[in-house]
């Protein structure tokens, strides 16, 4: 019943901040800007398009009106500079420029002093169910609308996430990742498990926007549940939950409120880490059911058609797909302690090591195209830090020096940022930085949180 | 609406809690505190006492050679029993999933115990400390208890009464962060499920 309430509730929640895409009629330019927007906006030689992104303009002077504005200009100053795409006007000059009042009065001189070259302008206007928001990028210097469109709704944040995400493609060829969302395991809630003889915590599934705004809990079992993982359609959510005594793999299809129990039934033994292949028909993950330590075994979305991947003595573990579905790599203990492996999706042929440079490495995450690296958690010390090997070269390199201990690395959708678990702050947090260890950004707070994955 | 049903969950779930335990706390022994001793006889018996019955005819009692103590543990709830367990842990060396000699002897006692109460159903906990990875450990902690499971079916308890479940390293005894936390916290531990 409070599984049903509260996921009903979320998807309410999920339901009314949608804003219509795809079926939104192009804006109308005005008379002296092309209609045939989406041009690019190019920076100095060499140098990436400086860009002035002032507050957008409250056209209703209402207090929602105003609060969408600000929270539009802040939001997206911040997703575009996630990426690195442009170099920005600090806001403390963007604060000596007037600021313009419609889309007719930008004082392209003055940001053409600034040496801008592209401001995004846009403006709110109340409507009966929300907002409407216009965005244009001029180009500074011809004055021209390089990119514009409108979008309704009320969630500010989704709408500066839209216009980054769009900002990004037109100007860049970037696929965004504003969108996206993280997946983390939290003991925040303080609950203690029901039916247990010993003081224990709960764990529960959270999820977060990218930025770690909005976090929501999505799962109530009061028990332990661990190892998220998004499916790639990011409307669902695969886990290892406890709550039928022994480690179970369940997935929670968010927006619908229901749960499918994969793994179940007498001689199933544990089943753990779940991990959706690329193409989100079928699901990797360990289990104990032949009897001896875990092994990895494939199975459909909905639990049927077993596949035994591996067939040894010893722990088989923790994988992760090939972008292209092709290829798992996973952990095994064959060598004493645990390396990185890569076997071929379908089981044939002998496991490949990895990792090479380590005692002891576990959690890979293979990262998307361009890119050919997996990151991993290797042991270092009395902690743990995250490294990446470089797949064609075999060369690694490392992200985190020792502060605290960090693990359980997951690539964002375009490989240029992680997500990772880190002690640095006190408790167990999660973080996201850059694939070369730049911009470094907490993104959870409240309790211990653990084990994030990054939607597609 | 929905706003307001999300936030009632964990008031909802703030009262089950302390419900629980409040619970909990009265199934807790009670402390104990000594106990006055009763008032001594008196010579002022009542006169209008009956005399009493003549002696029924039967067998003089069977007094055993030793003092019979009250089974605690056999009385006990099954919180109470885990709580203060007749059935001792073992712990593993870092990364390590052997059994020591003083694990071997454990584990002879526990075996001891189980004989001697053959209908509990035991799970045996694999657990880690927080220098393994969280997801390489649900691995190592089934190890740990496969081990020690291994180990008491060897000596003749039916495999039918001890599960095995892992749980990494999420449910440490000891939140240190030293080795005297973590020797505590790469164990096989014992909790008794049904007896």
């Amino acid at each position: 019943m409070m599984i049903k309430t509260s996921l009903t509730a979320a998807a309410v929640a999920l339901a009314l901040i949608a804003i219509p895409r795809a079926d939104q009629p192009p804006p109308a330019a005005p008379p002296q800007q092309p209609s045939d927007i989406s041009t690019t906006i190019s920076g100095e030689a060499g140098a990436p398009p400086r860009l002035a992104v002032p507050d957008f303009i409250a056209v209703s002077k209402d207090a929602e009106s105003v609060a969408i504005a600000k929270t539009i200009g802040q939001v997206l100053r911040d997703d575009l500079e996630f990426e690195r795409e442009f170099s920005f006007i600090p806001k403390d000059v963007m604060a000596t420029v007037p600021a313009a009042t419609s889309m007719n009065d930008v004082p392209f001189d003055r940001w053409r002093e600034l040496n801008a070259d592209g401001v995004i302008v846009g403006t709110v206007e109340k409507t009966a169910g929300g907002v409407r928001v216009t965005m244009r990028l001029f180009n500074v210097r011809t004055r021209q609308s390089a990119y514009g469109r409108e979008y309704n709704g009320s969630n500010a944040r989704l709408i500066a996430h839209t216009i980054s995400d769009e900002v990004h493609k037109t100007q860049r060829a970037l696929e965004g990742v504003a969108r996206s969302k993280i997946t983390f395991s939290s003991d925040r809630d303080g609950e203690r498990m029901t039916g247990t003889v010993l003081e224990r915590d709960v764990k529960e599934i959270y999820i977060a926007d990218y930025d770690g705004e909005n976090q929501k809990r999505v799962t109530v079992g009061r028990t332990l549940n661990i190892t998220p993982r998004w499916s790639p359609d990011a409307r669902s959510i695969a886990y290892t939950s406890y709550r039928r005594g022994e480690p179970q793999i369940f997935v929670s299809h968010i927006y619908q409120g229901t749960l499918d129990e994969l793994t179940k039934g007498a001689g199933s033994g544990q089943n753990w880490l779940p991990a959706w292949s690329p193409d989100g028909q079928r699901i990797c993950f360990g289990s104990t059911r032949g009897g001896g330590p875990s092994q990895l075994y494939v199975m459909n979305k909905d639990g049927s058609g077993l596949k035994r991947l591996t067939n040894d003595k010893w722990v088989n573990t923790t994988p992760t797909w090939s972008p292209s579905g092709n290829q798992i790599a996973f952990v095994s203990d064959r060598t004493g302690n645990p390396q990185i492996y890569i076997i071929n999706a379908d089981g044939v042929g002998a496991p490949q090591r990895i990792s090479t440079a380590e005692s002891y490495a576990d959690k890979p995450s293979w990262s998307p195209p361009p890119y050919n690296e997996i990151a991993y958690t290797a042991r270092t010390g009395p902690g743990n830090d995250i490294k990446i090997i470089d797949m064609a070269t075999r060369q690694v390199r490392q992200i985190t020096f020792g502060e605290g201990t960090n693990e359980s690395p997951t690539w964002a959708a375009n490989g240029r940022h992680f997500a990772f678990m880190s002690t640095r702050s006190g408790k167990s947090q999660i973080f996201t930085i850059d694939r070369l260890g730049k911009g470094l950004k907490q993104i959870t707070k409240i309790g211990n949180n653990q084990q994030p994955d990054w939607s597609r | 609406m929905s706003t307001h049903a999300m936030r009632s969950i964990p008031k909802f779930a703030a009262v089950l809690l302390l419900l629980f335990a409040v619970g909990c706390h009265k199934n807790k022994p009670p402390v104990v505190r000594p106990v006055p001793p009763p008032p001594p006889p008196t010579s002022t018996t009542p006169a209008e006492r009956p005399p009493a019955p003549p002696e029924p005819v039967r067998e003089p009692t069977i007094v055993p050679s030793e003092p019979v103590a009250e089974d605690k543990i056999a009385s006990a709830s099954l919180d109470d029993l885990n709580r203060n367990s007749p059935l001792k842990p073992v712990f593993f060396a870092l990364d390590r999933d052997e059994l020591t000699p003083e694990n071997l002897k454990t584990l002879d006692e526990d075996a001891a115990v189980l004989k001697k109460y053959p209908t509990w159903t035991v799970t045996i906990e694999g657990h880690c400390d927080e220098r393994g990875t969280a997801e390489y450990n649900l691995a190592l902690g089934e190890r740990r208890a496969v081990a020690a499971r291994a180990y008491l079916v060897s000596l003749g308890i039916s495999a039918d009464r001890l599960r095995t479940v892992s749980y990494g390293k999420e449910f440490p005894f000891d939140p240190g962060h030293d080795e005297a936390a973590w020797a505590k916290n790469r164990r096989a531990h014992f909790v008794v499920t049904a007896k």
